[in-house]
């Protein structure tokens, strides 16, 4: 098998097929990630270019080890101290980086879209490392690799998802990747954070954690940015927090056997507690393993191979 | 107990009937009782009309902050001197209320020291500032049963509109003090001849009817019930008579000075009418 595109700009226009495959050469790269000697030759000679318009820790350094414990060359492109700065339009970008022999480039760019209108004018693959408010499907990834190593399955499992569903691009790939592998995704936030129309996506929207939650296999935390009280979005953090927060109390009815999650980075005692962030049910650690595995085998896949 | 009310006069269905009221536990068993029947208290109304307890939902208390204008103790005793046994208090003191401490500084003044019911009202806004959206949600949990601005309006209609979203998730519904500032332009009593009389710059109607449009516009929108306070004009009337026709949850009160008092009234010795 091999991906229909040479991009991967989202879930939206993959099969769930094409996810599961992913998925499996991801937990085969798991198994280097986790070996002492982390590092294979499968991308030797490739090189691999980060390109974020954005702030980010953990997906950039995952994209470049990823590309490194593949023994790709990776550059990251500082787009601050970059000829972006001196007004260089994104498409002209991405044929520099082209014609210098670029393979894959990795963009996070804060406009929903820009991954799409780069691949559409390159030829080398574009990965999606997040867009505006529109999709990251790395992101996806790896909680439904997270997921499934749990329950060996997506199909029939019910996920909730909590917080700022609105401006969150990780919420609308989860809802989009797990609907289609079959899973159901129930939605809970300040109604000022609902996307119009979300539950077309089919999604269940609620209105108290505690029927979000019940009898599901997994809660997802989703990160609140505190400067959108400014907003009028929420009135205060406290009052965040103490209505829409995750606590051991409002999230008894979920499975015993559930599992915590959250994208990162955590705003502690914000949209979880300390109690779920550090508790044995909490996989908010592995997420970030998988993270690595999920890109290898991304990288991995699109430079053309099929098969390990 | 049982209270017995004689020589009272009674309401019903448009017809006054002077006749007796027994009440048993707060609770009316009888508009026609017999005047000699058993009770352990019985009181002459001696003519006067007998009404079950009012209720006030646009009072202002004062309290905290300009107890020299009112306070709760006096706000309640006048309340309970009309008849009104329930009163809701609005949130333009000093300081607003826009956290639960004021709403609970209300609640528990007004248990030990109040004559009646007060059920206090939350800001929509942080110090009716009308920027960002006050704690509702812990307000309402300490007991603010509506939030309001009342006072000032709500200008900026994106703040209005999330303010609605908000409220509605915490079944709150939401009372506007219809009023575009802009238009408003700093005036002080009813635009017309007395206005240009008197040389004081005039309020325009349609301050009150833009800003009535807009809540009815932004209830539809959002499906949350407004309250449009102490309507004033004509306009605003045909528009909330037309939004009820049309279903959407707008509801409307007004004020005694509004239909018994004009403007002509007004002059530079008598202001207060104006």
């Amino acid at each position: 098998m091999k991906l229909s595109s040479k991009d991967l700009l989202g879930l939206e226009n993959i099969s769930a097929d094409e996810i599961s495959f992913i998925l499996e050469i991801a937990k085969d790269m798991k198994k280097i990630v986790n070996s002492s000697m982390k590092k294979v030759n499968y991308l030797h000679g490739r090189s691999v270019v980060t390109l974020f318009y954005e702030n980010s820790t953990r997906t950039r350094v995952s994209f470049e080890l990823a590309a490194k414990y593949m023994g790709a060359q990776a550059v990251n492109v500082s787009v601050a101290s970059s000829s972006v700065a001196k007004g260089e339009t994104l498409i002209d970008t991405g044929k520099t980086l082209e014609a210098m022999g670029t393979d894959i480039v990795i963009i996070r760019h804060h406009q929903s879209g820009a991954p799409h209108l780069l691949a559409k004018n390159i030829s080398a693959s574009v990965i999606n490392a997040g867009d505006g408010m529109h999709e990251h499907p790395t992101q996806a990834l790896l909680d439904m690799m997270t997921i499934k190593e749990f329950f060996g399955t997506l199909s029939g499992l019910k996920v909730a998802i909590i917080g700022d569903i609105y401006h969150s691009r990780v919420a609308r790939s989860n809802i989009i990747g797990l609907t289609k592998m079959g899973a159901q995704v129930n939605l809970y936030a300040p109604s000022t954070l609902l996307p119009a129309g979300i539950e077309k996506l089919g999604a269940r929207v609620f209105t108290n954690i505690d029927d979000t939650v019940a009898d599901c296999d997994v809660v997802m935390g989703l990160r609140v940015q505190l400067e959108r009280q400014k907003k009028c979005l929420f009135p205060t953090i406290n009052e965040y927090a103490r209505f829409f927060g995750i606590n051991p109390e409002n999230i008894k009815k979920a499975k015993k056997n559930a599992l915590w999650m959250h994208p990162g980075p955590v705003n502690r005692g914000v949209e979880m507690t300390s109690t779920i962030i550090d508790a044995d049910n909490s996989v908010i650690n592995k997420q970030v393993t998988n993270g690595v595995a999920v890109r290898m085998a991304l990288l991995y896949l699109l430079t053309g191979r099929e098969e390990l | 107990m049982r209270i017995l009310i004689i020589n009272g006069k009674v309401t019903y269905n448009g017809i006054v009937e002077r006749t007796n009221v027994l009440i048993d536990e707060g609770i009316v068993l009888s508009t026609k009782a017999a005047a000699d029947i058993e009770a352990d208290k019985v009181i002459d109304a001696g003519g006067l009309y007998v009404l079950p307890g009012l209720v006030d939902a646009h009072c202002h208390l004062r309290d905290p902050g300009y107890e020299y204008k009112e306070d709760i103790i006096s706000g309640t005793k006048s309340a309970a001197r009309g008849g009104f046994t329930s009163i809701a208090c609005m949130p333009n003191t000093n300081p607003a209320v826009d956290n639960a401490a004021v709403v609970r500084y209300i609640i528990e003044k007004s248990q030990k020291e109040g004559y009646v019911n007060v059920y206090p009202i939350g800001a929509i806004t942080k110090g009716l500032e009308g920027n960002e959206l006050s704690e509702m949600g812990i307000m309402r949990e300490a007991g603010i049963v509506a939030v309001s601005d009342d006072g000032k309006p709500v200008m900026n209609s994106d703040v209005m509109k999330k303010a609605l979203i908000y409220a509605g998730q915490f079944g709150l519904p939401v009372i506007s003090h219809c009023e575009d500032l802009n238009l408003t332009d700093n005036g002080s009593m009813n635009e017309g001849l007395t206005s240009t009389i008197l040389g004081l710059r005039g309020i325009p109607s349609a301050s009150e009817d833009v800003m009535v449009s807009r809540e009815i516009i932004l209830s539809e929108y959002t499906n949350v019930p407004i309250h449009i306070a102490h309507v004033s004009t004509k306009v605003s009337v045909e528009l909330i008579r037309q939004a009820k026709n049309r279903g959407i949850k707008i509801t409307a009160e007004t004020c005694p000075h509004y239909f018994t008092l004009t403007e002509e009234l007004a002059g530079i010795i008598i202001p207060m009418p104006k």
